[in-house]
């Protein structure tokens, strides 16, 4: 059986902005994005799961984030995932690419056993698709970026046909290795009425300790640690000890770049000309166009 | 004190240096000159990793740069993300360069986060400009002079973020193809400099990977060398319909553009994706037709120079950045563009 870890992450929905989440300003309105399941993640997790079809595999699926990242390990499981781990601690906040992929790696460490470790290419947030190669140098194993296809897979040994610039290449690499997928990869599937019927009551640590004491008395099938352990339902929380990582390596100390400043992007008005959508109208414009070598 | 120095990467195609190459060099050497002063020279210097590479060196000296770190090893032929991490890490980490510069290629988006992490610096994807500036944190009163600004669109292209690596040096960023501009050559054979030979190192766990195919065709799309763009949006409507837009193209001598709604309903192959997530044009003449101007895709074009929007809605975004509105059917407005042109003609 194949050991597959997934890497996602939660991101703010950055693609379609509309007016609705622009402020006055012509500026984005970040906290009115809806928080998704970053796109090519989808793709990856994806990857994982057409493998464990057809060769068997078990899929953990990780994320770093704030506790309300645990949704989008719930999505996960929706869509066949067996494991889910959120690393979540208030010291992992603000890292950039170099500290998330140590927190990353580090966690990855104490899984004991991984062929395949599978990440979209990038992140709709930051588009910086620097995160998957960053872990699989800290984890001193291969890295294959823009995966396309897996085309074969045995033992120990992986064939993939990537994307490249103007072109393809197709590589063969010994595992482990660390995969980023392209969107074009693969269509993810929805997840299953059947599975999101079960894992919907998926808790984790952060959300238990919410749930009243009321509740809990109440509903013991659905609140005990040990009920849901038994039926997988309880979503792993680590923090920076359960990884055992150097807290200076970690969030804002352990990142080297630094955000200095932001320029919203506002569209500036043009002085604009208004030409008649008649033969008139674009006759004199063509011509125009023509006097000032612009055509 | 050493002198510091500016690292480019020197990117290999099948036919030579990458273009993306030459124009960091160039953006290089305007960096190098904003941190010279009179009694102390920054140097602009190329690493180049390759095979029987060494015969070429002096096209790089006419590219004006100072210094060539040469890796030139049978060996080294194919990019390999880890045999070309393995050499420059190392190189990396005995030079100590100021700041180093890739092309925000495939390769270059592999190779530099590899190579940020072995070192365990900052590094800065897909800027799109670089200055040299001072900083000062008004909370923790610390000061630096002469750091890299990286500039590059976040957030979807919704925000321009400037990015320092104040401490952790090199500074490290990809910079986006097509965005610096490349300066002129010196008359072959002038540039003048030094070359240092590296010795290679080559391990046989950098070559686990192995290429088993490789398919390079030459691009047919040349979006960023493209004076004029015709570019269609979801607007357009349908397959059928873009055709017009093909039309228009090719009677203008233009290169054709997309929107990613366009290219995601299949309507044209991705290669014409103008946007964020596409490729940044600034041509002399933007026609965007049926486009309504999602910010992704303005990031993508708004510096064009002169820029014409058809679109049937009179409130869309694209009108405001528009040089030449159009308020109408773009069905009926084209063929009145390729008429109108060639009657002139």
């Amino acid at each position: 059986m194949y050991q597959i870890i997934v890497l996602v992450k939660q991101v703010p929905d950055t693609r379609n902005i509309t007016t609705k989440t622009m402020k006055e300003d012509g500026t984005v309105n970040r906290t009115a994005l809806p928080a998704i399941f970053n796109p090519e993640d989808l793709n990856a997790l994806e990857s994982a799961l057409l493998i464990k079809e057809k060769y068997g595999a078990i899929v953990t699926v990780i994320t770093m984030g704030p506790p309300s990242a645990a949704e989008i390990l719930r999505e996960s499981l929706y869509r066949g995932a067996d494991k889910v781990i959120l690393l979540t601690d208030r010291r992992f906040a603000g890292s950039d690419t170099l500290a998330t992929s140590y927190i990353l790696s580090t966690a990855i460490k104490r899984i004991e056993k991984f062929d395949i470790i599978f990440a979209g290419r990038q992140a709709i947030d930051g588009d910086t698709a620097q995160v998957g190669p960053q872990v699989a140098e800290k984890l001193n194993i291969p890295q294959i970026t823009y995966m396309q296809e897996v085309l074969h897979l045995n033992k120990n040994e992986i064939k993939v046909k990537r994307l490249i610039d103007n072109g393809i290449e197709v590589l063969k690499s010994k595992l482990p290795v660390l995969i980023t997928v392209n969107n074009t990869s693969n269509t993810p599937r929805f997840p299953s009425i059947k599975q999101m019927a079960k894992f919907k009551k998926a808790i984790s640590n952060s959300e238990l300790t919410k749930v009243s004491n009321t509740l809990k008395y109440l509903s013991p099938e659905l609140y005990s640690e040990e009920t849901l352990i038994q039926n997988r339902l309880l979503i792993n929380e680590w923090n920076l000890e359960d990884i055992n990582a150097d807290p200076s390596l970690c969030g804002i100390s352990g990142s080297p770049t630094k955000v200095f400043k932001i320029n919203y992007v506002t569209l500036e008005a043009q002085e604009t000309k208004e030409i008649l959508p008649n033969e008139k109208g674009i006759q004199a414009l063509m011509q125009e166009l023509i006097k000032e070598h612009i055509v | 004190m050493n002198k510091k120095q500016i690292w480019v990467y020197i990117e290999n195609t099948n036919k030579g240096i990458a273009d993306v190459s030459k124009e960091l060099l160039s953006k290089g050497r305007e960096l190098a000159g904003r941190l010279s002063s009179y009694n102390q020279k920054t140097e602009l210097c190329a690493i180049w990793l390759g095979s029987n590479i060494k015969k070429n060196v002096q096209m790089l000296f006419d590219m004006r740069c100072d210094k060539i770190y040469l890796v030139d090893h049978p060996e080294l032929k194919d990019f390999k993300v880890l045999s070309y991490t393995t050499n420059l890490v190392e190189n990396i980490k005995k030079y100590n360069p100021y700041i180093v510069l890739f092309g925000a290629t495939s390769i270059g988006r592999e190779l530099a986060p590899r190579i940020a992490s072995a070192v365990r610096c900052g590094l800065t994807a897909d800027c799109t400009d670089l200055q040299i500036g001072d900083i000062e944190f008004k909370t923790n009163k610390k000061a630096y002079k002469d750091l890299l600004l990286q500039i590059r669109p976040a957030f979807g292209g919704n925000i321009i973020a400037t990015i320092i690596n104040p401490e952790m040096h090199p500074q490290m960023a990809t910079v986006r193809p097509g965005v610096m501009k490349t300066l002129e050559l010196l008359p072959t054979g002038t540039g003048k400099g030094e070359v240092i030979a590296l010795e290679a190192k080559i391990r046989p766990e950098d070559f686990i990977v192995e290429i088993i195919q490789k398919i390079q065709e030459e691009k047919k799309v040349d979006l960023i060398g493209a004076q004029i763009i015709v570019s269609g949006g979801i607007g357009v409507g349908n397959k059928e319909n873009f055709k017009l837009i093909k039309e228009l193209a090719q009677t203008l001598g233009a290169e054709i553009g997309a929107t990613r709604a366009a290219v995601d309903s299949g309507w044209i192959h991705k290669d014409h994706q103008v946007g964020q997530t596409g490729v940044t044009v600034r041509p002399r003449l933007y026609i965007a037709c049926g486009i309504s101007g999602s910010i992704q895709h303005l990031a993508g074009m708004q510096e064009s120079k002169q820029i014409i929007a058809i679109n049937k809605d009179p409130d869309a975004p694209i009108m405001k950045i528009a040089h030449y509105k159009i308020n109408g059917d773009l069905n009926r407005i084209i063929p009145m563009m390729i008429k109108a042109y060639k009657e002139k003609e």
